[in-house]
């Protein structure tokens, strides 16, 4: 059993070199990438059934004792986050293989190289998600990030390296925050191993442990896409392909937020709670005013992103174990949720040949199946009862109430406000691209005049010069556009899959949020990790 | 344990001149800043170890501390791989805008439009 921990790093890492080496044949590629995931999405749903049952699996590499090795460890909350992730990327690689196969990219050179960056990204946040010692967090970090570099720049077009350029520097600023925090903390403590970093940090005097602990907060609220920290997010996010923003937007700031909940637990427990909780109740509203104004389904959707990173960092906040269970819940329900919606986003592109609501419109008649795609994922994050989205907000709801205090009450009434908002953006996209009939077709010659009475008068003036300026080189998306290319089954299969797991978090809510309760149990009590890891002493 | 002053001192200045260069919109720059503190941090790791001893070998005697070495290791190969693909990144912007610089974000450069159009009335 314990070898199905490194197995779940190694096997993406394997997958991803013999990827590289049949970089010539895509068809090979694309098997060995896809069974590869799903081999690794059936170690972890029965490693995840083990934990459960036995608590948490813990292997020291070189079979060196306890804290001078490199340990790795997976308890509920590792476990649950492998299996949502690896779920999440083996969905969208499916989508990613039909989608290139539509588009006919499959002899392009960028492609071949899609594959290998794509497997190693997952080797990383796997390796992320059972790091034991800091170092190998930062590792990790790195190899998902670098792998992350390229899947986003990839084809190397001048959108992309341009919106690429902020995103690697912003990120390797953070890394090397994380970096010198982990010098720092080892030259205070002498140790990285987390369980054994427990005991000592809590030895440290106050001042320096507020150091390291905002250094650690800062770096990981970097990844998180945390308020102040989160203008790189929606200007870089929207310019990758479609199944690239999908993966990132579920996994890598949920890597950030693991992080947190890590440190916020294990090696911090309790520290910083006001402050997380006003920072969580900025990103919430300042995120999700962002979303209202965005005029480009992507956009809108990353700026939802960053607002709902705001709910998990409320539930760290609050750190009883009711907030942790809601946390714990509402991370599974928010990677599920954000790609689902990615996807449909890039299956509306791929059928339009645009994003931008202003362009759309009838598509709830064109294309029926996949506006039921966007629905359901669409209510489900705005927080609509009975879906999953809802039931995790009245988890944290619940959670503050229960605390108390002037602060947790503020962000209650932020947080309903929020899903209030993520609900009247969502359904402006809803009425625009899918409801309202298509807007009157622009001819070349009209470039740049308003046209079309209904298209008119939806725009509200002061979008119009944005609007106009966008409009003189988008003939050939006009030309695209209306003529409902059919959906690869590849895509459509890829996205109902993620919206049906969305769908079965609701529907098995209570064996799912009784298995999150048990995981915040573990996290609020590190006694657990910490002897498992270091042993009974 | 003890800290070198010379040490915190050099590590200090390359953090500042790191970040200095990293505040550039020229790419290349950003580069150089980001390999100047990478060095700032990988000295900050040396000397977050007991230095200055025997390596390990035998029983006997105080041993220098081996995790921090291992540690920069790592992290120089990290830094190495990282400015690499900046590199690439970098070229390739040069030969698509045949300047260093990032360029404007035009979602940016739209919302100024908005703002100022609004703003002269």
């Amino acid at each position: 059993m314990i070898a199905l921990l490194p197995l779940s790093v190694m096997m993406p890492l394997l997958g991803a070199g013999l990827a590289l080496l049949l970089s010539r044949r895509p068809r090979a590629q694309r098997a060995v990438a896809i069974s590869v995931l799903a081999v690794q999405l059936v170690l972890e749903v029965v490693m995840l059934v083990q934990i459960d049952a036995d608590g948490p699996i813990v292997m020291h590499i070189g079979g060196w004792p306890a804290p001078l090795a490199i340990t790795l460890v997976a308890d509920r909350l590792a476990a649950l986050m492998m299996v949502v992730s690896t779920l999440v990327t083996l969905a969208v690689l499916v989508y990613a293989v039909a989608q290139g196969h539509a588009d006919g990219e499959a002899t392009d050179a960028p492609i071949s190289v899609f594959h290998p960056a794509f497997l190693i990204m997952a080797a990383g946040v796997s390796n992320a998600f059972v790091a034991g010692d800091l170092f190998n967090l930062y590792v990790s970090f790195e190899i998902l990030l670098t792998a992350s570099y390229v899947l986003l720049t990839l084809g190397g077009t001048m959108e992309r390296i341009r919106s690429g350029a902020p995103y690697v520097v912003v990120a390797l600023v953070s890394s090397i925050i994380f970096l010198s925090a982990i010098a720092m903390i080892y030259a205070a403590t002498g140790t990285l191993n987390m369980a054994d970093l427990a005991g000592r940090l809590a030895d440290l005097p106050a001042g320096l442990a507020v150091v390291l602990q905002s250094m650690l907060l800062i770096a990981f609220g970097v990844k998180a896409a945390v308020w102040p920290m989160s203008a790189w997010l929606p200007d870089s996010y929207p310019t990758a392909s479609a199944p690239v923003t999908a993966v990132f937007a579920g996994l890598l700031t949920k890597v950030g937020i693991y992080a947190i909940i890590r440190t916020q637990t294990l090696l911090f427990p309790g520290g910083f709670s006001t402050l997380l909780m006003i920072v969580g109740l900025a990103t919430m509203l300042i995120g999700i005013l962002g979303a209202v104004a965005q005029n480009e389904i992507k956009r809108l959707l990353s700026f939802t992103l960053v607002s709902h990173i705001g709910f998990l960092l409320f539930g760290v906040a609050i750190g009883t174990p009711q907030g942790l269970a809601a946390t714990v819940f509402y991370v599974a329900h928010h990677i599920l949720v954000q790609t689902a919606l990615f996807l449909a986003a890039g299956l509306i592109e791929h059928i339009t040949g645009t994003t931008k609501l202003d362009k759309l419109g009838a598509l709830a008649r064109t294309a029926p199946a996949l506006a039921i795609l966007f629905f359901i994922p669409a209510m489900n994050l705005g927080g609509v009862p009975p879906f999953s989205g809802f039931i995790g907000k009245v988890g944290l709801f619940e959670a503050g109430l229960a605390t108390g205090g002037v602060t947790a009450l503020v962000l209650v009434a932020g947080g309903a406000l929020t899903s209030l908002l993520t609900l009247y953006a969502i359904v402006r996209v809803w009425g625009r691209a899918f409801w309202r009939p298509a807007p009157a077709r622009e001819h070349d010659g009209m470039a740049g005049l308003p046209v079309g009475p209904s298209a008119a008068g939806e725009r509200s003036d002061r979008e119009r010069p944005a609007g106009r300026r966008r409009r003189r080189r988008l003939p050939q998306e006009i030309e695209t556009r209306g003529d409902a290319r059919s959906m690869p089954v590849g895509m459509v299969g890829a996205t109902l899959a993620v919206v049906l797991a969305g769908l079965a978090l609701t529907v098995a809510a209570g064996p799912i949020y009784g298995f999150a309760d048990r995981a915040a149990q573990g996290l609020s009590n590190p006694s657990v990790y910490i002897t498992a890891v270091l042993g009974a002493s | 344990m003890t800290v070198n002053v010379v040490v915190a001192v050099l590590i200090g200045g390359l953090f500042a001149g790191g970040v200095y260069l990293m505040l550039s919109r020229n790419l290349l720059r950003v580069l150089l800043g980001f390999m100047v503190i990478g060095h700032g941090a990988n000295l900050l790791l040396l000397s977050s170890g007991v230095g200055g001893g025997a390596p390990i070998v035998g029983q006997d005697g105080t041993h220098a501390d081996p995790i921090p070495q291992a540690l920069i290791l790592t992290s120089i190969v990290i830094t190495l791989a990282v400015s690499c693909f900046l590199l690439a990144m970098i070229y390739r912007n040069y030969q698509l805008t045949r300047q260093s610089e990032v360029p404007d974000d035009p979602d940016d450069v739209a919302i100024e439009e908005l703002r100022t159009g609004a703003g002269s009335e």
